[in-house]
Formats: C-alpha cells, sequence, structure tokens
C-alpha cells in the first residue's frame, strides 16, 4: 500500500465523488446525528446497571444522612467524651455497576463512618488494623504531634491497635484520611471520611444563634436538612488518573435517585474534597445561589450569594441553601469539571 | 499391533499431562494471588446516524465483562449483544447511542469488571456508503480508477514493447521484478500492520507470512501441473492474478479509508496514484513479448489485475475486521513472491542464469523498484 488511508480519501475527493451517503446531505449547522428517544435526565450520560449497595454494606443514599456521634459518656471533671471504634479493612467495592475496585475502607464503607461531635470534646478513637497494610487515622484538627496519625506517630501495623485521643478543635467541618506512604494509593484506595464539629453555642454568646442551628440535637439544628458530600474518585486501572468521580463514592448515585429536600426547610452540605490525582474539585448547583462557610471554622459566611465553588485535596467546607421561593423540581448540581460531572459527579436535589 | 500401540501410547501421555495441568492446577500457588489477565480487541466499528457499535474480541484468563463505556471521557448507555461475559476469542457487539459528529474524532473507553480500560478511537467519524445504487457504482468507479484503468494503460506500451530487441526486453523483464519486489515489500507491511491490530493470540502477523507461504506453494504448485514452469501468457496471468490480490488488499484499505477517513481536495494526487500503477501493467505485459496473445487476452488480464480493486473497495467500506485484512495481504503476498520465481527462473532459462549477473539486469531491478518507490512519492 503505497498511500495512507487519509490520502486516497483526499485523492479520491479530488474527483468530486460523493465520499458518503451522509455527506450528500445538507447536516446542519455542527452536523449533529442525534439519538433521539433519549431526552430524560441523564440525556445517555450515565453507567448502566445498579450497583448491589447491599453487598457493599452501604448506600450512599444512607451514608449522605448517616452522622455518628460515637458513645458518649462522662470523663473527668464531667467532661463530655465521644469514644469510637474504628476498624481498617480490605475489601472489593462494587464502586460503579458492575465494576469491582480492591478498595481499603474504615469500617467496610466509603467514605468511612461521617463522625460528628461538639467542640471542646475530648474524642477517643481506638483504631484496629485489619488490612494488609500498615494505616493511620489523621485527622484534621488541633493535637499534639504523638496523636498525628503519621509514619512514626501513631502508625498502625496489620493487626495492630492504637487510640487517638484529643480534643475536638477547631469546630467546623474537616476529615480525616490515612497518612500511611505511599500516601497517593492510601488514600486513593479508600481510607478517608468526614470529621464534623458542631460550635459550642456558649463558647460564641454573640453569635449563639448560628451556632445552635449546626449544633445537632437541638430545634434550631432540626429544621435544618443536613446532607455531607464527600467528593472522591476512584483510578481503577491504577495509571494515576480517576476512571470514576462521584460524591460519596458511587457514581450519579444521586441522578439515578436524587436528594429529596423540602423546599420550605434549608439545606446545610458538609462538603468534602479527598479527590486523588486531579488539583482540584467543585460544586456547582443550578437555578440557585448559596452562602459558603470554608472549612466551615467560621460562623458567618466566608463567601456570600455563589452558585460554585471550588476546592483543592482536602479542602473543606460547609454549604447553605434555601430553595424556599423556588417551584418544585429537579435542581441539578455537580462538579463543574464537565470531565468530572460526565464521569459521575452529576447529582440532582428534588425540591417538594 | 505394535505400531497401533506406540501411536496411542504419545496420546496417552499427551492427555495425561494436560488433565494434570487443568485438573491438578500445580501453578495454584502461582497464580492464586494474581489477578486476572483480560485482553479485548476492537475489530470493527459501525456508525449509523446516532449510534456507534463495536465488534469485539476478547482473551484472557477470565470471561470479560464490558462493565461501563465511556465515549470521549463520559460514561453513555450502551447494550452488549450477546449478553454477558465475552469468552475467549469470542466476539460480541457493543451499541452505544451516541450523537457523534460528522468528520470528528472520537475516543471510547470499554472499562471491564476488573476496572481495566480498553481504548478505541475513531480518528474521523463518517457513516459508511450504503452498498446500493448510486453509492456501489461511486464506489465501483473508484476501483477502476485505481485498479484496472493504470494496468490497462500500461499494457498499451505493448505494441511498442514488442519493436524492442533482446537487451530492452530483459531489461523490461528486470524491472517487472523491481516492481514485484516493491509491491511485496508493501503487502507484507500492509499485512503486519493489520495483523498487529488483531488480539495477540490470533497471531495476525504470523498469519500474513503463513498465509503468503501457502499461496506462494499452491501457486508454484498449480503453475507448474502440466510438468513446465508458465511461460507467455500463462506467466501474464499468473503476474495479473498477483497485482490482482494486491490490488484486492489495497481495495479493502481504500474502502476503509471512505468508512472512517475525512476528505480533503486534491486532484493530481490521483494522477499521481494513476502514474504509479501503469508500471503494473507494463510488468503483465513483459513476459508477453515473445508470445503473439489475442486481443481479448489482454482485457482479461487487465480485469485480472484491476476488477479485485473494485471488490476490495466495497468489501472495505464496511467495516472488515483485520484479521480478514491480515489474511488477505498475506494471500497477495505469497501470490506476487510466486511471480517473482516464475519470471526470475523464465529469464534463467530464456537466457541463462550470467544474465541475471549483468549490471543491465541488475540495472533493471533497481530501476523497478526506484520508479515505483519515486512514483508513490506523488500520491
Amino acid at each position: 500500500m503505497w498511500l495512507s488511508k487519509r490520502q486516497v480519501l483526499v485523492a479520491l475527493a479530488g474527483l468530486g465523488i460523493p465520499v458518503s451517503g451522509a455527506r450528500a446531505q445538507i447536516m446542519p449547522a455542527g452536523g449533529i446525528h442525534d439519538a433521539g428517544g433519549v431526552h430524560d435526565r441523564h440525556g445517555g450520560n450515565r453507567v448502566v446497571g445498579t450497583v448491589d449497595h447491599a453487598a457493599n454494606g452501604f448506600d450512599p443514599v444512607a451514608v449522605a444522612t448517616d452522622f455518628d456521634f460515637g458513645e458518649v459518656s462522662a470523663g473527668p471533671g464531667g467532661r463530655r467524651v465521644r469514644e469510637w471504634t474504628i476498624t481498617a479493612v480490605d475489601k472489593e467495592v462494587e464502586i460503579a455497576p458492575g465494576v469491582y475496585f480492591p478498595a481499603w475502607t474504615y469500617n467496610g464503607r466509603i467514605p468511612g463512618p461521617t463522625l460528628r461531635c461538639v467542640e471542646g470534646d475530648r474524642l477517643r478513637l481506638n483504631f484496629v488494623n485489619s488490612g494488609s497494610h500498615a494505616h493511620t487515622l489523621h485527622f484534621h484538627g488541633i493535637h499534639s504531634a504523638r496523636m498525628d496519625g503519621v509514619p512514626g506517630a501513631g502508625q498502625v501495623d496489620p493487626g495492630g491497635e492504637f487510640t487517638y485521643e484529643f480534643d475536638a478543635l477547631p469546630f467546623g467541618c474537616h476529615l480525616y484520611h490515612c497518612h500511611s506512604v505511599p500516601l497517593k494509593r492510601h488514600i486513593h484506595k479508600g481510607l478517608y471520611g468526614a470529621f464534623i464539629v458542631d460550635p459550642d453555642p456558649d463558647r460564641h454568646e454573640t453569635q449563639s444563634e448560628a451556632a445552635l442551628a449546626r449544633l445537632a440535637g437541638t430545634p434550631e439544628n432540626a429544621r435544618w436538612q443536613e446532607f455531607v458530600m464527600v467528593m472522591n474518585a476512584f483510578d481503577t486501572n491504577f495509571d494515576d488518573e480517576n476512571e470514576f468521580y462521584c460524591v460519596n463514592t458511587i457514581p450519579f448515585a444521586y441522578n439515578e435517585r436524587p436528594l429529596r429536600v423540602e423546599r420550605a426547610r434549608p439545606i446545610r452540605i458538609y462538603l468534602v474534597n479527598v479527590t486523588e490525582f486531579d488539583p482540584v474539585n467543585s460544586l456547582h448547583l443550578h437555578a440557585n445561589f448559596f452562602d459558603y462557610y470554608d472549612h466551615g471554622t467560621t460562623l458567618a459566611p466566608t463567601l456570600r450569594t455563589v452558585d460554585t465553588v471550588m476546592l483543592c485535596q482536602a479542602q473543606r467546607g460547609i454549604i447553605e441553601i434555601s430553595f424556599a421561593d423556588h417551584e418544585p423540581g429537579l435542581y441539578m448540581f455537580h462538579a463543574h469539571q464537565s470531565e468530572f460531572a460526565e464521569l459521575g459527579w452529576m447529582s440532582h436535589f428534588e425540591v417538594v | 499391533m505394535s505400531r497401533v500401540f506406540w501411536l496411542a501410547v504419545p496420546v496417552l501421555v499427551l492427555a495425561g499431562l494436560v488433565a494434570y495441568v487443568l485438573i491438578g492446577r500445580p501453578f495454584e500457588a502461582f497464580t492464586a494471588a494474581a489477578p486476572p489477565v483480560e485482553e479485548l480487541a476492537v475489530e470493527q466499528v459501525r456508525l449509523e446516524r446516532g449510534a456507534i457499535a463495536l465488534t469485539v474480541r476478547a482473551d484472557g484468563s477470565i470471561p470479560v465483562e464490558i462493565a461501563q463505556v465511556q465515549v470521549d471521557g463520559a460514561y453513555r448507555e450502551f447494550t452488549i449483544g450477546p449478553s454477558g461475559a465475552i469468552g475467549r476469542l469470542a466476539r460480541a457487539t457493543v451499541t452505544i447511542p451516541y450523537p457523534w459528529i460528522d468528520g470528528e474524532t472520537h475516543h471510547i473507553l470499554l472499562l471491564t469488571s476488573t476496572g481495566v480500560g480498553f481504548e478505541h478511537t475513531i480518528d474521523v467519524a463518517m457513516t459508511p456508503p450504503p452498498l446500493t445504487g448510486s453509492s456501489l457504482w461511486t464506489l465501483a468507479l473508484v476501483g477502476l480508477l485505481l485498479g484496472v484503468a493504470p494496468v490497462a494503460t500500461g499494457l498499451l506500451a505493448y505494441p511498442a514493447m514488442r519493436t524492442m530487441g533482446p537487451g530492452a526486453i530483459r531489461f523490461l523483464l528486470a524491472l517487472t521484478i523491481g516492481l514485484l519486489a516493491y509491491l511485496l515489500i508493501d503487502t507484507l507491511r500492509e499485512g503486519l500492520e493489520a495483523g498487529a491490530e488483531t488480539l495477540g493470540r490470533l497471531r495476525g502477523e504470523t498469519l500474513v507470512f503463513v498465509a503468503a507461504a501457502l499461496t506462494a506453494l499452491v501457486l508454484l504448485a498449480v503453475g507448474r501441473r502440466g510438468g513446465r514452469p508458465p511461460e507467455g501468457l500463462a506467466l501474464a496471468t499468473f503476474v495479473a492474478l498477483g497485482i490482482g490480490l494486491h490490488n484486492l488488499g489495497e481495495g479493502l484499505v481504500v474502502g476503509a479509508a471512505f468508512a472512517t477517513g475525512a476528505a480533503a481536495l486534491a486532484t493530481f494526487l490521483v494522477v499521481g496514484f494513476i502514474l504509479h500503477n501503469v508500471t503494473e501493467g507494463i510488468g503483465i505485459a513483459a513476459p508477453l513479448l515473445r508470445a503473439r496473445p489475442p486481443l481479448i487476452a489482454f482485457a482479461a488480464l487487465a480485469a485480472l489485475a484491476g476488477l479485485p480493486a473494485v471488490l476490495g473497495v466495497w468489501a472495505g467500506s464496511q467495516a472488515v475486521s483485520p484479521f480478514l485484512v491480515a489474511l488477505c495481504f498475506g494471500v497477495g503476498a505469497g501470490a506476487i513472491v510466486q511471480v517473482i520465481i516464475e519470471i526470475t527462473g523464465f529469464t534463467l532459462r530464456a537466457d541463462g542464469a550470467a544474465t541475471l549477473a549483468r549490471p543491465a539486469y541488475a540495472g533493471g531491478i533497481v530501476a523497478g523498484l526506484a520508479v515505483m518507490y519515486t512514483t508513490a512519492l506523488l500520491v
């Protein structure tokens, strides 16, 4: 063969021969062939099939509202102590329909349990490593070097245990993750979770109303519809690029099953970005604007009236939304990196 | 009795060995922790309005389950038929409704249940021309222009060639060897390229050589079935057949370009193409210089050498698996090997072995190679 395919075609086109039936037609602008018929919510952009959440042992819809307050007891001087036991386990997780990922997990789920406490609580974390590699619990919070959960300080070998103990500070929306090396691999295989410290209203007298609205268990907080959203991703072929992007592990989960919210009640999202390999992730809300509290460590918004926030890895914050004046319907939210959105980080609120 | 026994013994031992490996699983300790091996080759791509259909072939240590499909970095709905996992060397068709865009590139990623991805790029998206009516004729015209027309044009030089002296005829035969050698190299290269696209286990590249060897042997045997090597019209017929098989493979690739390529505009390139193939006609005419064939024979030779290009263009415009393309080029290469052998033999018998060592003869071969290479630069 003495011609490349393209050259041959180039040559033949010179004869004015129509090279295909389609080209002989006048195409509409852009020449887009539409599949037709697929014009529903996902427009054909979806994963095919369903994940067996029961076999996984966790459901992303439940994960979004599942707060683990730990075991509460009274410590010395009547101080409140919260205690959790967290076990690292190797587990094959169906991270998308029909796609099985050899994950490392805290308590068998990804993200790990959402640990929620109150500013100033004494926290005690009994960490058991049932996995095949050394792991840690590294909290984004204020604590001593000994409790940092890094190689040399609280790293636990397979079969070992360690108890981390520190005060719940500062209040805000935080995270914890494994800090063993190789770090990228330990994080993206699933060892991370949200860590929420509610403000203590007594410590914020001038802003006690805002603090009460954040403090779980109060009537002021009860009217809020709260969700945890850990933005994560999976590199299924270990080439340091992600194949799936998601919130709480399962791609398109809240697209197939939108999160139902009542429009009369405000929405609060504890948003955490743990996405590995990509520098940033983001959340963009359709048809509405919101207030944002970076790291959740303030009681006044750090950004007002925005519809998109951008977070680097480990950055997190609190989003407060009201649909009070909206008509009911499906309101989309997703990463505004179109790539991430089309690879799974696509969601809807069903506002009723 | 003892012969039967000694034939049965190796068969039984072989069965025992296979059973030991399959049932006894002596390598379990090594392979238990190893992840499964998966291989997937996209063999055919068909674009229809609003849909992309891929024919894939699987291989590996487990059946390959295509769990999800990305087009251009987005997960897409798809169906797979037959449904379920694809067994070893089995084929399946993945159909993806997708608003693909005319003339643009699309990237497809097939993600298996183990999270391994197999990529395929559609370089230029186009619907294949339907094989009916005017489009069938258009494709045929392309084949005629690329195959029959240049060969027939080259044969028109026959009367002039007949007036030449024996030295010139020897030179023309050497020239024919050179151009056939060029076609052989080119055919093998094309075949190996297609063979590389097949699944590893199908050994597409090996297939090219095996098919070439078999074809050459069969044609040599057929050509000498009367006890004598082919000469004159018979030899010209074999040359035409070899070039025809080459043009068939050529047509497949040209046709595939219709299904997958985008067109720019340049008429002069086609002119170069015709100039290039005209030499083939001279090659077919060369063995006829000492015979006096009827006019109809020339028409038949032009048809034999050129018409396969039409068939190739038709078949190639529809999606053809790379395995078949490799096979076609292998057969073509074998046919060329046969005619190189027979033309060389013809010269040996007619003019003696010393001819082959003459500078004029070597010059003819070099000229053949050079003409083919140079005219290839035009297209």
